[in-house]
């Protein structure tokens, strides 16, 4: 990469070593990976020491500091890929390149490798070429894919159809239904202030940390905290109550509110997130706006997913065209005061900064690890300064609040869950895609708009969700009951749920930050136990041992990734057990290690396949 | 007059700003521990010093003490869940402690002596960890490496060199060097610096300084981890 490149990518991100990462990823859209010489560079330009920056690169799945190919292919590999055939079509390309899976072709050309869910379950099998999303891959596609990859041809240049990913939106409620106008919202948030005039005598500025110019900035926390509005990442804290505790956050000299909106969905199986930026990206920012007015808060940031990062110019348009209406920038609606932006920054395959505090590590230019709490975000977040971080959906549900009145809101939904969810289905049924559904929808219902038949299971939430059976169809989505951030992923009776709950598991090692030694330990001992079993070595000792690593997770993680790890195998032990039980071939003990497969190599290196080359079962048994 | 809270049916003083670990050394009660150290800010990463308060895991390097707080620490099920996670700490790495030159001074040994760990449990994960011998004076055996992030911390924090730091994701993790050969030889460390002399393994040695002190009169030789007037291999180097 030229010198004069990379002074562009500095002048761009004013040569903040805050902003490494986004830094660390325009270099490498360039120079297709990070070299020492890179590194060297931006030692001496941001004055961080490589060790630092080597630290940071290397704890994100996107950033290569080795070559990896001119073309660089990902297989999402969530279970609903795999349910699609994605192993298959992997191992095909594969054969076609004529290169193993995760090592780069000896000309550098390409290499083919796995990636976590990339959030196109209701159109898999899904892969990334060089950070771009494609779809519905098969057999043919793969096949041209291959031609284009040994011809060369640009990715640009590659058939557009490839890279269409549809909305596939099924249900509409209040939410998807709304004929948003830009600008609305502030408009309507506005008037409310100006006939109602509660607490309109607010004397606190924007400046001061709180809106001068959109006078009375309690009316929109008021009117949020009267809509009983709740986070829709699952966890479902109340936000009225996180943006008044931000907003009640002292504020040292120099410092700024921060509003933060999480578009790192990351969790398997949902990508109701997508769809939102994709489609009603003005609802979305038009809420932060809307937050950023109750807390005072100047700047804002969205922090979209890697795998997303094919809504990046989409999104800079969206915010581009807002700052040419006046609903971003200064004085917001030509209110004296009302200042307000907001900037993307983009992911680089870490799902564990889906979590708020990582999340803003990774915002400050480091490595996603969970920070200690408290203190928590709202009094010091990004850079210290008190910050908000909430779902996307749950700004779209603020814009909506602003336009109709909490009181309208409260009224649909649940008691304890207003309003509406929309959730991600994939997975076994005629019609995957997005159903915005009110509050209190039961699993069946559900099933039934989505054309499922001869269903087994719903893993409800993701991995690290609920994995509900056929007797529970009858429970409802929402708070008090099976909460969910969206994804919904349909099993029928063909589906092995033993193997669905072993994805799941890869995934949590895969994506195990590493910081605390439970969770960076133990759910790698967890994943070998499931491939111990899927080996056809498990015992019931090893139900044991499951329940032993789930209490050790449970208690002693760091956060909610290392908490959750063993929900999917618990539930479904609980709730599949013969699925486990046919695994066990064996009554007692029986060590993961295996001679005969260790023999394997030398198999392969002799040349040897017969059966003095093997031990056999029965010896195998008798040791 | 100071607040005080209760750990295992006893009343522990605690200044402000104090955490449960803090307090509980102060008043001379072990709480097992491998990444805090007292001079640096609590990471909370080992999560060897959880306890429960008020009925609830949580690790009391960075849990701030409170008036009134119910702490238990030295319970059977506390031990165990610690227990086990030394165990992990051993099957991630390489630890053959007979062939080690910190055997006797290294505080995962120790602390799994004093939890009564009597085997690994788990399947040895053997991780490919070459050393680093580069350095005249100093080895690197990253075999034994238990990411406390000491070594980081006080490079970056009283040295102001940021000689180490921890790279990789996951299982992956592991400790770097800051130099572009990767070698430590070619970073500007130096023997007198605060980051060569925290690890609490055998990660940074010392050359030429092997069995100086025979083993059975090494630290934990003389009195178990929990044992300790103080925490001598602070003082050490």
């Amino acid at each position: 990469m030229t010198s004069a490149s990379l002074e562009r990518i500095l002048r761009k991100y004013d040569g903040s070593p805050h902003n490494l990462l986004q830094i660390l990823r325009e270099v490498q859209e360039e120079a297709g990976w990070i070299s020492p010489a890179s590194i060297a560079a931006l030692e001496e330009a941001l004055g961080v020491p490589r060790a630092k920056i080597v630290g940071a690169a290397s704890f994100y799945a996107f950033l290569y500091l080795e070559p990896v190919g001119r073309y660089r292919i990902l297989f999402s590999d969530n279970i609903t890929d795999r349910m699609l055939g994605n192993r298959a079509l992997l191992a095909q390309l594969c054969n076609l390149l004529w290169i193993e899976p995760g090592k780069m072709s000896e000309d550098g050309l390409v290499s083919v490798d796995t990636t976590s869910c990339t959030g196109m379950c209701d159109q898999g099998p899904a892969l990334l070429v060089n950070g771009r999303a494609l779809t519905r891959m098969n057999a043919e596609r793969i096949e041209a894919l291959a031609e284009q990859v040994r011809n060369q041809v640009p990715v640009a240049e590659w058939p557009a159809e490839w890279f269409v990913v549809e909305d596939n939106v099924r249900r509409r409620d209040i939410l998807l239904a709304s004929a948003f106008e830009p600008g609305s919202a502030l408009r309507a948030l506005h008037a409310r202030v100006e006939t109602q005039g509660v607490q309109a005598s607010s004397p606190r500025s924007w400046r001061e940390g709180l809106p001068r110019g959109l006078v009375g900035p309690a009316t929109m926390l008021d009117e949020v905290k009267h809509a009983n509005l709740r986070g829709r990442g699952r966890a479902g804290f109340t936000t009225g109550l996180k943006w008044e505790a931000c907003r009640n956050a002292p504020l040292a000299p120099g410092q700024d509110r921060i509003v933060v909106c999480n578009a790192d969905e990351g969790e398997p199986g949902t990508f109701k997130d997508r769809v939102l930026l994709t489609s009603h990206a003005d609802m979305v920012f038009e809420g932060m706006t809307l937050a950023a007015y109750a807390v005072g808060a100047r700047r804002g940031f969205l922090y979209l997913r890697g795998e997303y990062r094919y809504l990046l110019e989409h999104l800079e348009g969206v915010l581009a065209r807002r700052r040419r209406d006046n609903l971003l920038g200064h004085n917001i609606l030509g209110i004296p005061g009302a200042d307000f932006d907001i900037k993307i920054h983009v992911g680089l395959g870490a799902y564990v900064c889906g979590e708020e505090s990582a999340l803003i590590e990774s915002l400050e230019g480091k490595r996603g690890t969970p920070r200690n709490r408290p203190p928590f975000p709202v009094t010091n977040g990004y850079l210290d300064q008190p910050t908000i971080v909430n779902n996307v959906e749950t700004f779209a549900a603020t814009a909506l609040i602003a336009l109709h009145g909490g009181e309208w809101y409260r009224n649909i939904g649940t008691a304890q869950s207003a309003g509406s969810k929309l959730l991600s289905v994939s997975g076994d049924c005629e019609r995957p895609g997005i159903y915005e559904f009110p509050f209190g929808v039961t699993v069946a219902e559900v099933l039934e708009a989505c054309g499922a038949r001869d269903t087994q299971a719903v893993q409800v939430s993701g991995p690290s969700g609920f994995t509900i059976a056929a007797h529970e169809f009858g429970r409802k989505i929402c708070f008090e009951d099976i909460p969910t951030a969206g994804a919904f992923m349909v099993f029928d009776k063909r589906r092995d749920m033993f193997e669905v709950a072993r994805n799941f598991v890869h995934f949590f090692a895969h994506e195990s930050c590493g910081f605390c030694t439970p969770c960076r330990v133990g759910t790698s001992l967890l994943k070998n136990l499931m491939d111990k079993l899927h080996n056809g070595h498990g015992s019931p000792y090893d139900f044991q041992e499951i329940e032993r690593l789930n209490h050790i997770l449970q208690a002693m993680s760091h956060c909610g990734l290392g908490h959750s790890a063993c929900n999917p195998v618990l539930d479904t032990i609980e709730k599949f057990r013969p699925a486990y039980e046919a695994r066990l071939v064996h009554r007692d003990f029986t060590p993961a290690f295996d001679l005969d497969r260790a023999l394997s190599q030398a198999r392969q290196m002799t040349g040897r396949d017969d059966a003095l080359a093997h031990f056999g079962v029965e010896h195998g048994e008798t040791q | 007059m100071s607040d005080t809270f209760i750990l295992d049916g006893r009343e522990i003083p605690f200044a402000p700003g104090q955490t449960i670990l803090q307090a509980a050394m102060a008043a001379g009660v072990y709480i097992p521990r491998l990444c805090y150290h007292p001079e640096f800010k609590p990471h909370g990463s080992c999560k060897l010093c959880t306890v429960k308060v008020n009925g609830r895991h949580t690790a009391s390097c960075t849990y701030k003490a409170a008036p009134g707080l119910e702490v238990e620490s030295n319970t059977e099920e506390l031990n165990a869940e610690r227990r086990t996670l030394v165990q992990m700490l051993f099957v991630e790495g390489n630890h053959f402690c007979p062939s080690c030159e910190k055997s006797g001074d290294c505080q995962l040994q120790a602390t799994a002596y004093e939890l009564g760990m009597m085997s690994p449990h788990f399947d040895h994960f053997f991780p490919d960890r070459p050393v680093d011998a580069s350095h005249p004076d100093l080895l690197l055996d990253f075999n034994r490496c238990i990411l406390c992030s000491l070594c980081v911390r006080a490079s970056r924090d009283v040295d102001k060199k940021n000689v180490f730091a921890l790279a990789g994701r996951g299982i992956g993790s592991h400790l770097i060097v800051n130099a572009a050969s990767g070698r430590l030889a070619d970073t500007n460390v130096a023997l007198e610096d605060k980051a060569v002399q925290v690890c609490p393994v055998g990660v940074i040695l010392r050359k030429r300084r092997g069995f100086a002190v025979p083993i059975g009169q090494r630290t934990y030789d003389k009195a178990p981890i929990s044992g300790q007037a103080r925490t001598t291999w602070q003082e050490e180097g």
